[in-house]
């Protein structure tokens, strides 16, 4: 399909323009998976100060627990969507309490290191018992088929994962900015010690913000896995163009993350339909450009 | 900034003698190991990464730099040299030169890049980079893709050395790797290493000092990336191929672990940290992915409580630096 399409799309019929549409679709499907990690690694990086290695992991964990939700507890697709997520933030937690909370005060590069180190054991983990091959996870019968919109066949199930993305993305864009416990969460992000003062309970916030970073990357695994197959190694590469796509955005605000996700993901859609060799360099393409053209990243302030 | 390293003693001319009683002590041990009938092959295997090592550790223990892309540096080099070899035919000596070209101008194109921003982020710039070599090495011809480059011949070292024999190959790694060592040793303690140190402890009072900070990192990125070049360029003898694992990003996440094993900003500690990490592979290599586990807890283990590593311990232990 990738070679059919590379010579002159301009002008050219209406099949060469549903592939267009088609990479389009793929590119918005791949944009919601980055702004959902991002925004994670973005909510995060704004508590915690650390730089979460593992969230490809723990993407890779959320459809896996989706797979063995279904396979083993006959749980479906939809109870997947809310108990995934909780599962993964409940060990992303544990985690947070037994191991990330120590490193308060010592330089950035030690969490770095912690998480890469996390991701590789549970990587290693789920490759000893899963060797690298894709597991199947069917798509729900609800959101099987798809449609016909005139100048496209859309799958029903890839449009719902755009838009249920965007909800989700929105939804904690809303809770952040404009709830009473988002404004606790970002006075926190400034300055813990005077909120602590206040009588909030930093500590515990910084862990369920993490739970909730955390859960935001499960559920993009579990919204991956009918797409994508379930695979021990799915998040290992995703995860560094996420870091390209922060690097791009910058991770001080929220919906410049959303957005940036998004686009990279239009971007990287068209790329393949337009010069499918550099389809999977494009975004880190994009971030060289961006760090010559404006080092402090689209979204502005000095790191 | 919190430091790295808690013992930022002075270079005095006690503990620069005291360094250079143990490097020779660990050039005789080193020179030694063809008596010993320890396997040779691992032994250049592990003096390879240890210079690796030992590069990343100038930019993360002097730099404060935190480079998680040193792979392309040791890929690219292995590759151009693996190319002049094979397919130029040109001599050893020559072709360890063009690796060490390429890393050198690769080094100057993502340093002058990557070191535009600070702290984690120039992390995540270094390893975006390596990834997209590593596609690029993926589907460029030169490279053979999932083959790698093969059979590549070995030759004669200034037409005298013969290093098909694994004796003589095994000096001339060990030559390179000490040359390398002491290139670096030097750095360290020359007035450029001296200012690189204020700027890992203190970037914005370095600045107030009048040094242009941003140019004293992009040298230690392109002397790091140029040595880890060299040792890749010396790794194509040893290994005699050249293939994508070298560029790959969990080649770059090992190097990271032996410096973090061996001590941050100790100046033994990377290869220290390389001989563990290499012999853990080697013992290990029968238990599949256990070894990526094994790996991933002691990341944890070296950050949780042990972050000096073994020879910052020994160095915190005896209050010196080595």
């Amino acid at each position: 399909m990738r070679a059919t399409f590379k010579g002159t799309p301009k002008g050219s019929g209406t099949g060469s323009m549903q592939a267009l549409y088609a990479q389009l679709l793929v590119g918005l499907i791949n944009g919601s998976f980055y702004a959902l990690l991002s925004l994670g690694l973005a909510v995060i990086f704004g508590m915690l100060n650390i730089i979460n290695f593992a969230h490809g992991a723990l993407y890779m964990m959320g459809a896996f627990v989706a797979y063995f939700l279904l396979n083993l507890g006959g749980i479906n697709y939809w109870w997947a969507l809310l108990f995934a997520p909780i599962i993964v933030g409940i060990f992303g937690m544990i985690l947070e309490r037994t191991m990330l909370q120590w490193l308060t005060g010592l330089d950035h590069l030690y969490g770095l290191l912690l998480t890469f180190g996390i991701a590789l054991i549970v990587q290693g983990v789920f490759q000893n018992y899963f060797g690298s091959s894709g597991l199947p996870y069917a798509i729900p019968d609800q959101l099987k088929g798809g449609m016909n919109l005139g100048f496209m066949f859309l799958p029903i199930y890839r449009g719902w994962v755009v838009v249920f993305s965007l909800v989700v993305c929105l939804a904690t864009w809303f809770l952040i900015e404009k709830t009473q416990l988002g404004a606790y969460l970002r006075a926190a992000t400034e300055n813990p010690t005077l909120v602590r003062a206040f009588g909030i309970n930093v500590p515990r916030m910084i862990t369920l913000t993490y739970g909730l970073g955390v859960g935001l990357a499960a559920l993009a695994g579990v919204l991956s896995a009918p797409i994508n197959q379930v695979r021990p190694l799915m998040g290992a590469d995703l995860i560094i163009v996420v870091f390209a796509v922060v690097v791009i955005g910058g991770m001080g605000s929220i919906m410049g993350s959303i957005i940036t996700g998004f686009a990279l993901g239009v971007i990287e859609g068209l790329t393949k339909y337009f010069y499918p060799e550099a389809s999977n360099t494009v975004v880190f393409v994009l971030m060289v450009l961006v760090l010559l053209v404006k080092p402090t990243g689209l979204t502005g302030r000095a790191a | 900034m919190t430091t790295l390293t808690d013992d930022t003693l002075p270079a005095t001319p006690r503990a620069m003698r005291d360094e250079m009683i143990v490097f020779v002590v660990m050039a005789l041990l080193l020179a030694s190991v063809p008596f010993t009938g320890v396997y040779p092959f691992f032994v250049m295997q592990a003096l390879c990464f240890a210079l690796l090592a030992c590069a990343f550790n100038l930019l993360i223990g002097y730099g404060g730099l935190l480079s998680f892309g040193h792979a392309m540096f040791l890929g690219t080099a292995g590759y151009c040299s693996a190319h002049a070899l094979k397919v130029w035919a040109l001599p050893p000596e020559l072709g360890i030169l063009v690796g060490i070209a390429a890393a050198f101008v690769l080094s100057i194109i993502t340093g002058y890049i990557s070191i535009r921003r600070q702290g984690i982020y120039f992390s995540m710039i270094t390893l975006a980079l390596s990834q997209l070599l590593y596609f690029i090495y993926l589907q460029a011809p030169f490279t053979h893709g999932e083959d790698g480059i093969q059979g590549i011949p070995q030759g004669h070292m200034f037409g005298v050395f013969d290093l098909s024999k694994p004796t003589v190959l095994y000096y001339v790694v060990l030559v390179g790797f000490l040359a390398g060592f002491l290139l670096i040793f030097r750095i360290i303690n020359s007035p450029f290493g001296e200012v690189l140190k204020a700027i890992r402890e203190n970037e914005p009072r370095a600045i107030s000092l009048g040094y242009r900070t941003d140019q004293y990192k992009f040298l230690a990125f392109v002397l790091s990336g140029t040595l880890a070049g060299f040792a890749g360029a010396l790794k194509v003898f040893v290994a005699q191929n050249a293939s994508l694992t070298d560029v790959h990003w969990s080649m770059s996440g090992e190097v990271v672990l032996m410096t973090l094993v061996g001590g941050l900003g100790t100046i033994f500690g990377p290869v220290v940290g390389a001989f563990v990490i290499i012999a853990m592979q080697q013992y290990l290599a029968g238990f599949g992915q256990w070894v990526t586990v094994i790996q991933g807890s002691i990341f944890v283990i070296c950050v949780l409580t042990f972050r000096r590593g073994v020879i910052g311990e020994i160095a915190h232990y005896f209050r010196r630096s080595l």
